[in-house]
Parts: structure tokens; C-alpha cells; sequence
């Protein structure tokens, strides 16, 4: 954990404070992604080939009992297998057989690597092609990579994305400029700014991953998109790669960032100062309505992140210029400087950022701080709260739909909710 | 490589924090990646601990392996030594550490900490939750246990106990604890440690200066008791007080080890269990058929109380403790029934709906199964849920315990005069088939139809809180072997039988909450006897036949 390893820290050219930590994280893996997209693909199928620790980390992430039949599952190796990666290979197929009999239904299966499997090297991409050619044409397998080793959390659901861009078709070369939205959205998030879109006279506008395996939108040089998710550092390469170009945006978290991001867009489609404005008024109206409340709540509110999601800075951005908020420290795991340029931008000069995680010495700052409210993971929350600190979960933020100008209110409810919930209690 | 939806017990090192988290001034100091700390969430957000665990997480990354996990390990471990000095530690590796053989014991040694710090070889790859408690557990015991304490003399003092075996995230175990001290207390026993919950490592050391051990959970704690009777000679008393006949054996074996007097404990009616089941209400108990399933110690006691205590029938018995397979297949011998010994909760589902049971007692998942079949439903064991950790008192154990058993097994179930009005208002609107419960209220939509179980009355269902995600279940596939019930397994047997409209007409006859054990029971009765129609006849001679 490199408890000893020195903290760097420097000011970078939009005036924050970097700090970069290392040591103890508290963070979840990627195979956490796994919960909410087995979700937004229907007919996706998530097999992770790890061990009884993948399987009881998504059951307890998700709550897994709730299900009939969730699309995920754990392929658990054991000593056997461990012996000798022939028999691995094997017994993969014969569990993938099993699996693919019991749920016809699934159309797109993807084989996730964990820690153990990426430490034994077992190889799932040739695995997943094996699997592809056999269970052509009624199942194809891809491949990606959730262990803890490689991925934080929200970096899954990028692999799992990255994944995909190689099977996506090829837009033709004289194919009309189309948008491509990339990041799971909730589907009523989706359909909101599809809407806007279309008033704006932009199209064709396709989101990645689609809802359905077969249904994954083109991508070439003519694809503009733009990200809908912070944490997709991966995916966005892996569409360069096919031609398509990054419109650099905000995200679209708050008002103030649903219309920076739409802008982006605009821009690139020429839309019009008027019909964008028209387009947009109606949402940024609802918008404006809907944080008014929240504003009294958490204006000058001393706000503290634990690192978790990559969606921090955005959220500290919302916090601070939207509803007034201080920020005491954005602790985020990872800092992608080209996607986060603009968000960083508007967030104010000293801004302390902390990329990584020593998590003793990070408590350590947030009781000395003791701010208002400390977002963190569901393992501090508890404790942080005994020691008369207000939380917020940072996990509800990837559950609930925040995007968009009809969210903005029930993002910053989420925010304001156990300040409140601290005025009502008399106990 | 088994292929595993939903697991019963997590990895052995989860045993082992259950351990840490339960005792004072231990630190455990695991090797392992990052998102292996997830764990932390199941003390603070299950059983609401206002701490974190003590356990600190290497969370070696890819860049780090090859070159330094070793001495990120040691970093860790002398970093934890700092900050928390613990008076012990203990090491040891999760499953991908394991694979990376950095040897956590032998690192942690050669830095000479002055405490003891106590290797743990949890293999991940064989091993599961509960058989890494009891291995650490163990492990501690025989490491801090000290020697043979100085013999004082039994004259004029109190015989004394240690309790073995609670644990952090241990199903009920804070309340069996409250019912066990109270007993002992009663009898005259004094109580000298209880571990490994609120023991400190020095606790541990006093161990030797009991007369005996009370094993309350012997998952746990039988290999620490066994290892406490070699090297001390303390006797070790292990039957489990859940139920009103285990509670007085365990009373009246306590006061034989003790040298003591059970008879003011037993006497008046210590439990209100006895009389609860004599009474009339109770008439309608008998012979229900019950399904059990469960970690060893709960299934065990709840087969026997079911059986013995509330007259039930005992139809099913398995548990995911195979280390308990033997004692489990004997109860069930017991019963005329094969065990199911399984850690599948698909085959779980499948002896449930073979049983034909009634009410099922089981874990959280059997919960989930029994409400998907429309049956009653009480959970009596572990893997734990944040419902298990109920704000009231609500042991297991003891007298208290074997009231609460009462309750909870029998207030899902209908009540016996209740049944009778439900019979004579059958008809009357409030009561029709497709009316919700009356409890729920006017907006309450009642469920699609449950087809195995109309109606399935009066489950308790409190709101799903494991974990905050939003509740849709996707939809169910038809499984080959197990026909779900939801996709209309309880009357999959009209593919080959069809109702005549005589008989389809008698059965709504049939007051609801068993019209679909009667329609699932015909249909079952049909195909096996591959009758094409079921008529008025059909219906009464299948109820004949699984008439009791």
C-alpha cells in the first residue's frame, strides 16, 4: 500500500491543487459495473470467471436476492482448475454450454476477467472467440476485464464499452455526420435527450451501448460523439481508433452542465444561437425551478469526496457553482485531464483535487476538516456518520438518474437529503 | 468451475474478518486487491457497525505485481502496527493474494513486531466463510490461549464458563448472547470470557482459568473448544440451546459440568412455547408441511422444534454446511427424508417445490423462493441481511429464544380461527380470490397470481434493503429442469391434462389460500396417472390421495 510513498502535489494550469496519493484504497472494482449495465443491455449476459470473493462482492454490491435470475453469474474456479489451464479452458466452455442451454434468450454473453484470473493469465479474449465460433450465430462473446487489479469501479463499465467498439458495424464512408452519446444512461435520461436532439435538428443521434445486443450503433470517421460519463478513457480511444471524433464538453450533470454539453454538440452541428436556445429553454426553466429549493440547503455547505466513481469532479463542479457549495477536497481514483479540461475549468482556483487513495490519512484530513457532508463509499458511511459526520452514498449516484435538466433537482435532493434528514430527527 | 448465481457464504477471509471485527484490539492486515475491501460494507451497512472493520487492505494494483506486493505487505503491516497498535495481528492473503504466494506470515514475522502476530492459511480456492472463522478462531485460541492457569480451588467461588463462538454478522448472535448469560447467570455460573465477540487478545489468555466451554455455535467455535478441552482439560458443552428441549438439555448439562442445581432454572414455565402449541389456536399447526434449509446449528434445532415443539412435518432438511453433511443427513433420517446437501440455491428451489411444502424456514433466499412460490416464509439462518439485525431483542437462543421461534414461524402461516372465517366469508367480496390482503389497504394491487400457492397469506415482506439498488426483477426464463412457478409451474401439468368446467367450477369451491396446492396437487395427480381430463372425480380422488 505504500504507506510511506511521498504525496505530490502541484497546481496545474486551470489553478487547482492536484495532490496524488497512494496507498489503502476503498474502492470497489469494476465488476461492480456489472449491476447496472446487465441492466441497460437486455439481452446481455455477465459471466465473471473469478472466485467465491467476485461472486459475494456483486451479491452484496447489488443486493443480488432481489433477482429471479439475474443475467450475471460467477464461473468460481477452484483447486482443480488451478492445476492445469488446459482443463481450465475446458471446464469454461462446459460452464458457458450450461448457462447459454438454461437462457436462450441471451444474445450477447461477455466473459469478465477478475483478479484472479488476470494473476493466472488465463486468457479470455481466446476464450471468448472460441466460445463466439461455437455459439455462432445465435450468441456472440466478448470479453473485457473487471478485476480489481486493473479497473476502479466505474473504469468496468469503460472495458466493458471498449469491448464493444471493435463490434460495432462500420458507418459508411459518405454516411451523413451522426452523434453518438457513449456512456450507460438510464433509458428515461436517454429518451429525454434524444428529444432535445431532435428539436435541434441534429441527427442521427445513437447512444452506446444500445439497449439491445443487436441493435449496437455504426461508428466511422463521420461519428462525432460526445461522453455522457467521465470514467471512459478506454472507450473513447477505442472509437478514435474507428474514425470517430470527441466533442469536448462538460458532463451533463446540473443545469449548468446539460447545457454545456448539449452546446458542444450544437456547435458541431451548427445549430443555430436560436433554435439551441429554443431547444434548450423549456429544460434549463424546469431546471432552474427544480435546484431553486436545494440552493438555501446547501449553499456554503463544506463538502467533502471520498474517491469512488471518477464522477467527482463534475458533482463538485455542480456543487460548488450551482447550489454555492465549498469544497473542501475532491477526492477522485482517477483524473482524466483531456475529458475533465472543461471541468476543471470551471471549478474555482484552489480547488484541492486528490487523485488515488491513502484512506487512514484521507479520514485522517476529513474529521481535522469535519465538513458538512462527505460523500464516500458504503463502507465509510456508517462510520463517518457515528463520528457525527453527514454522508452521502456515493454508490446512489451511478443508481439514479442525475443527467440531464430533469434530474438536476433530484441531484442536488440527493445531496440535500441527509442534511435535511439531520433536522427533522430529535433523536 | 462451478457455475454460481447467488452464493450462501462468502470466501474463508470473510470468515476471518467476522472474527477481527467481533474482538477488541485485534488488527488483521489482509493481502489483496483493490475491491476486495467491499467487505467493509457488510459490517457497517448489514449489521450498522458505527466502525470500520479492523482490517487493513494492501490493494496491490497490476502495475504492482512482479515487482513489489511483497513489500507493499510489509509497508501495510508496519503501517497498521503504527497507526492502530492492536496488542495482535493477524495475516493472511485473499484468494488472488494467494495465487501470488507472497507468504503474508513469514513477511509479517521477519519485522519482529513486538506482538504476536498469528499467520492465517485460509485457502480461498476450497474453503468457505464459515470454515475460515473457525479456523481463525482456532488459530488465536491456540496462539494466545496461554498456559494452564494456576488451579483455584472450587471452594467458595462461582463455577465459571467461556461462551465460544459469536461473531460479528453472526445471525442473531448479539441477542442468543443477552438469553445465554441470563441462564448462566440463573444457574449460578459466572461467565469468565466471551469471544471472540468484545474479547480483547489478552481475554483470550484467561481462557485456561474456566471450568468449561459453552460451544454455542460449533460452525465456528467446536475446533477452539476441542483444542480448549485437550490443552486444559476443560469440558466442552455443546448442544445448542435453540428450542424449548435443547434449552433444558443444555441447562441440565450445564448444571451436571458445573456442579450445580438446574432445578430453579426449569421450573414454572420458563418458556410460553409449551402452552402456545397446546392451546387450541394451535390445532391447525399440525402436520404442516416444512421445509428447512440453513447453516448446520439452525437447521438442525428448527427440523427438531418443528417437528417435536410445534407438530409440524418436517418434508425437506438441507443445509450449504457440508462440514455438517453427516449430521444433517442423519436428523433427516430422522424424518423419512433425504437431506439436501447443496449450496445451489436452484436446487434448493427445486426440493422445495417438490416437497409440496406448506411454510418454508430458511435463509434469506429461501425467502425470496418461498415468496416466487407463494408460500409462507420465516428466515432462521444466515447468510445475514440487514433484517437480521432487528432494532427489538429477538433471540434465538433460550427461552426467550424458543418464544421468538414461535412467532416467527407461525404469524406467516394463517391463523386457525382465522381460517374458519375465511371459510364461511369465502364468498363475500372482501374475500374473493383476487382480493389483496386487507391489511394492505384499498391501493394495493394484489401480485400476478402465484400459481403454486394462491394467495400465499400473510408473508411478512418488509422492505428489500441489502443493498440501495432499485427493484425490477428481469424476467424470469423458464428453466429446463426446475419449471419456475412464476411462468406458470404450478399448473404445468395442463399441458397434458385439461380442466373439465364441472371440475374447474368445483375447485373455486375450495376456500382460496389452498385452492392452488389443490389445483397444483390434481394436476400432479393427472399426469402421473396421464389422465387427459380432470373432472369432479379426478379432484376428490387426488385429494384422497394426498389427503393426510
Amino acid at each position: 500500500m505504500n504507506a510511506h510513498a511521498p504525496v505530490t502535489a502541484f497546481e496545474n494550469e486551470h489553478g487547482l491543487e492536484i495532490r496524488q496519493e497512494r496507498g489503502q484504497r476503498a474502492v470497489f472494482c469494476g465488476l461492480t459495473g456489472i449491476v447496472w449495465l446487465h441492466r441497460k443491455i437486455q439481452d446481455a449476459f455477465f459471466l465473471v470467471v473469478g472466485s467465491r470473493t467476485c461472486a459475494h462482492l456483486i451479491q452484496s454490491a447489488a443486493g443480488v436476492m432481489i433477482f429471479a435470475e439475474p443475467r450475471f453469474a460467477t464461473a468460481i474456479m477452484d483447486e482443480r482448475d488451478l492445476a492445469g489451464l488446459a482443463d481450465m479452458n475446458d471446464e469454461l466452455d462446459a460452464v458457458v454450454g450450461r448457462l447459454v442451454a438454461r437462457r436462450p434468450e441471451i444474445k450477447l454473453l461477455f466473459l469478465v476477467g477478475s483478479c484472479p484470473s488476470e494473476v493466472i493469465k488465463l486468457d479470455l479474449s481466446r476464450a471468448a472467440q472460441r466460445l463466439s465460433r461455437s455459439l455462432a450465430p445465435d450468441v456472440r462473446v466478448l470479453s473485457y476485464s473487471g478485476s480489481g487489479i486493473e479497473t476502479t469501479f466505474t473504469q468496468g463499465e469503460d472495458a466493458c464499452l471498449a469491448s464493444l467498439v471493435p463490434e460495432m458495424p462500420a458507418e459508411a464512408a459518405n454516411a451523413e455526420t451522426s452523434l453518438l452519446v457513449v456512456g450507460a444512461l438510464a433509458d428515461v435520461v436517454e429518451d429525454q435527450f434524444a428529444r432535445i436532439f431532435s428539436e435541434m435538428g441534429i441527427g442521427p443521434v445513437r447512444f452506446l451501448p444500445a439497449r439491445r445486443a443487436g441493435a449496437m450503433p455504426p461508428v466511422g470517421e463521420n461519428t462525432r460523439y460526445l461522453l455522457a460519463q467521465p470514467f471512459l478513457a478506454d472507450t473513447a480511444r477505442a472509437l478514435e481508433e474507428r474514425g470517430a471524433t470527441r466533442l469536448a464538453a462538460p458532463f451533463p450533470l446540473g443545469a449548468e452542465g446539460t447545457t454545456g454539453w448539449l452546446k458542444a454538440a450544437a456547435e458541431a452541428f451548427g445549430v443555430s444561437a436560436g433554435r439551441f436556445e429554443a431547444a434548450t429553454a423549456p429544460g434549463l426553466r424546469r431546471a432552474e425551478q427544480a435546484l431553486a429549493p436545494y440552493r438555501a440547503m446547501l449553499a456554503q455547505r463544506r463538502i467533502f469526496f471520498f474517491p469512488d466513481s471518477q464522477l467527482e469532479i463534475p458533482l463538485a463542479r455542480f456543487l460548488s457553482r450551482e447550489m454555492g457549495a465549498e469544497l473542501v477536497e475532491v477526492g477522485t481514483p482517477y483524473l482524466h485531464r483531456g475529458h475533465l479540461d472543461r471541468e476543471m475549468a470551471l471549478l474555482p482556483r484552489g480547488t484541492r483535487i486528490v487523485e488515488g487513495q491513502s484512506l487512514d490519512d484521507q479520514m485522517d484530513r476529513c474529521r481535522q476538516a469535519r465538513p458538512d457532508l462527505t460523500v464516500c463509499g458504503l463502507g465509510l458511511a456508517n462510520p463517518l456518520e457515528a463520528e457525527g459526520l453527514a454522508t452521502k452514498w456515493s454508490i446512489e449516484l451511478l443508481f439514479t438518474p442525475i443527467q440531464g435538466y430533469d434530474q438536476a433537482g433530484d441531484l442536488a435532493e440527493l445531496f440535500a437529503r441527509p442534511l435535511v434528514r439531520r433536522t427533522r430527527l430529535e433523536v | 468451475m462451478q457455475l454460481t448465481v447467488w452464493t450462501y457464504e462468502g470466501p474463508p477471509h470473510i470468515g476471518a474478518m467476522r472474527v477481527a471485527t467481533a474482538m477488541r484490539g485485534l488488527h488483521y492486515v489482509l493481502h489483496a486487491p483493490q475491491g476486495d475491501t467491499y467487505a467493509d460494507l457488510l459490517f457497517t451497512m448489514i449489521e450498522r457497525r458505527d466502525a470500520r472493520p479492523p482490517v487493513t487492505y494492501t490493494t496491490f494494483q497490476a502495475r504492482d505485481l512482479g515487482s513489489d506486493t511483497a513489500a507493499i505487505f510489509k509497508d501495510a503491516v508496519a503501517a497498521a502496527y503504527e497507526r492502530f497498535r492492536p496488542e495482535a495481528m493477524i495475516v493472511g492473503a485473499s484468494c488472488t493474494a494467494e495465487l501470488i504466494q507472497d507468504d503474508p506470515g513469514g513477511l509479517a514475522k521477519a519485522l519482529a513486531l513486538p506482538i504476536p502476530v498469528i499467520p492465517l492459511d485460509l485457502p480461498a480456492y476450497q474453503k468457505k466463510e464459515n470454515w475460515g472463522a473457525s479456523e481463525t478462531f482456532y488459530r488465536l485460541v491456540r496462539t494466545l490461549c496461554g498456559p494452564k492457569a494456576e488451579t483455584v480451588g472450587k471452594a467458595g467461588r462461582r463455577p465459571s464458563c467461556n461462551i465460544l463462538g459469536p461473531t460479528a454478522l453472526g445471525f442473531r448472535h448479539r441477542d442468543d448472547l443477552v438469553e445465554i448469560r441470563t441462564l448462566l447467570d440463573a444457574l449460578g455460573v459466572d461467565v469468565n470470557v466471551v469471544a471472540p465477540l468484545g474479547a480483547s487478545p489478552a481475554d483470550l489468555g484467561r481462557l485456561g482459568e474456566a471450568d468449561f466451554n459453552v460451544v454455542l455455535y460449533p460452525e465456528i467455535a467446536r475446533a477452539a473448544g476441542q483444542h480448549l478441552q485437550k490443552t486444559f482439560g476443560q469440558p466442552m458443552v455443546e448442544t445448542v440451546p435453540i428450542g424449548v428441549a435443547a434449552t433444558i438439555r443444555f441447562v441440565e448439562e450445564v448444571a451436571a459440568v458445573a456442579g450445580v442445581d438446574p432445578a430453579p432454572v426449569l421450573s414454572g414455565a420458563p418458556s410460553r412455547l409449551p402452552w402456545y402449541s397446546r392451546s387450541v389456536d394451535s390445532t391447525y399447526l399440525t402436520g404442516k408441511r416444512v421445509f428447512v434449509f440453513g447453516d448446520a446449528t439452525h437447521a438442525l434445532a428448527a427440523a427438531q422444534i418443528a417437528a417435536t415443539e410445534l407438530g409440524f412435518k418436517v418434508v425437506g432438511l438441507g443445509s450449504y454446511a457440508r462440514e455438517f453433511a453427516r449430521e444433517i443427513r442423519a436428523e433427516a433420517a430422522l424424518h423419512g427424508i433425504e437431506a439436501t446437501i447443496t449450496d445451489d440455491y436452484l436446487e434448493v428451489e427445486a426440493a422445495i417445490q417438490a416437497s409440496a411444502a406448506e411454510l418454508v424456514l430458511g435463509t434469506q433466499m429461501e425467502r425470496h423462493i418461498a415468496k416466487r412460490l407463494g408460500l409462507p416464509c420465516a428466515v432462521i439462518s444466515a447468510p445475514i441481511h440487514v433484517q437480521d439485525f432487528p432494532a427489538r431483542h429477538s433471540p434465538q437462543m433460550g427461552f426467550e429464544g424458543a418464544n421468538v421461534l414461535f412467532d416467527t414461524w407461525v404469524h406467516p402461516l394463517m391463523m386457525g380461527l382465522e381460517e374458519h372465517l375465511l371459510g364461511m366469508f369465502r364468498e363475500d367480496s372482501e374475500f374473493h380470490a383476487d382480493a389483496a390482503p386487507s391489511h394492505l389497504g384499498p391501493g394495493h394491487q394484489p401480485l400476478p397470481p402465484p400459481s403454486a400457492g394462491e394467495g400465499g397469506p400473510r408473508v411478512s415482506e418488509g422492505r428489500e434493503r441489502g443493498a440501495p439498488v432499485p427493484e425490477r426483477s428481469p424476467p424470469l426464463p423458464p428453466a429446463p429442469q426446475a419449471p419456475s412457478p412464476a411462468e406458470g409451474g404450478g399448473s404445468s401439468g395442463s399441458a397434458h391434462s385439461t380442466w373439465a368446467p364441472d371440475a374447474e367450477k368445483e375447485l373455486k369451491k375450495i376456500p382460496f389460500f389452498v385452492r392452488g396446492k389443490a389445483r397444483a396437487n390434481t394436476e400432479r395427480f393427472a399426469r402421473e396417472r396421464a389422465l387427459p381430463l380432470i373432472t369432479v372425480e379426478t379432484l376428490y380422488d387426488a385429494k384422497a390421495h394426498f389427503g393426510r
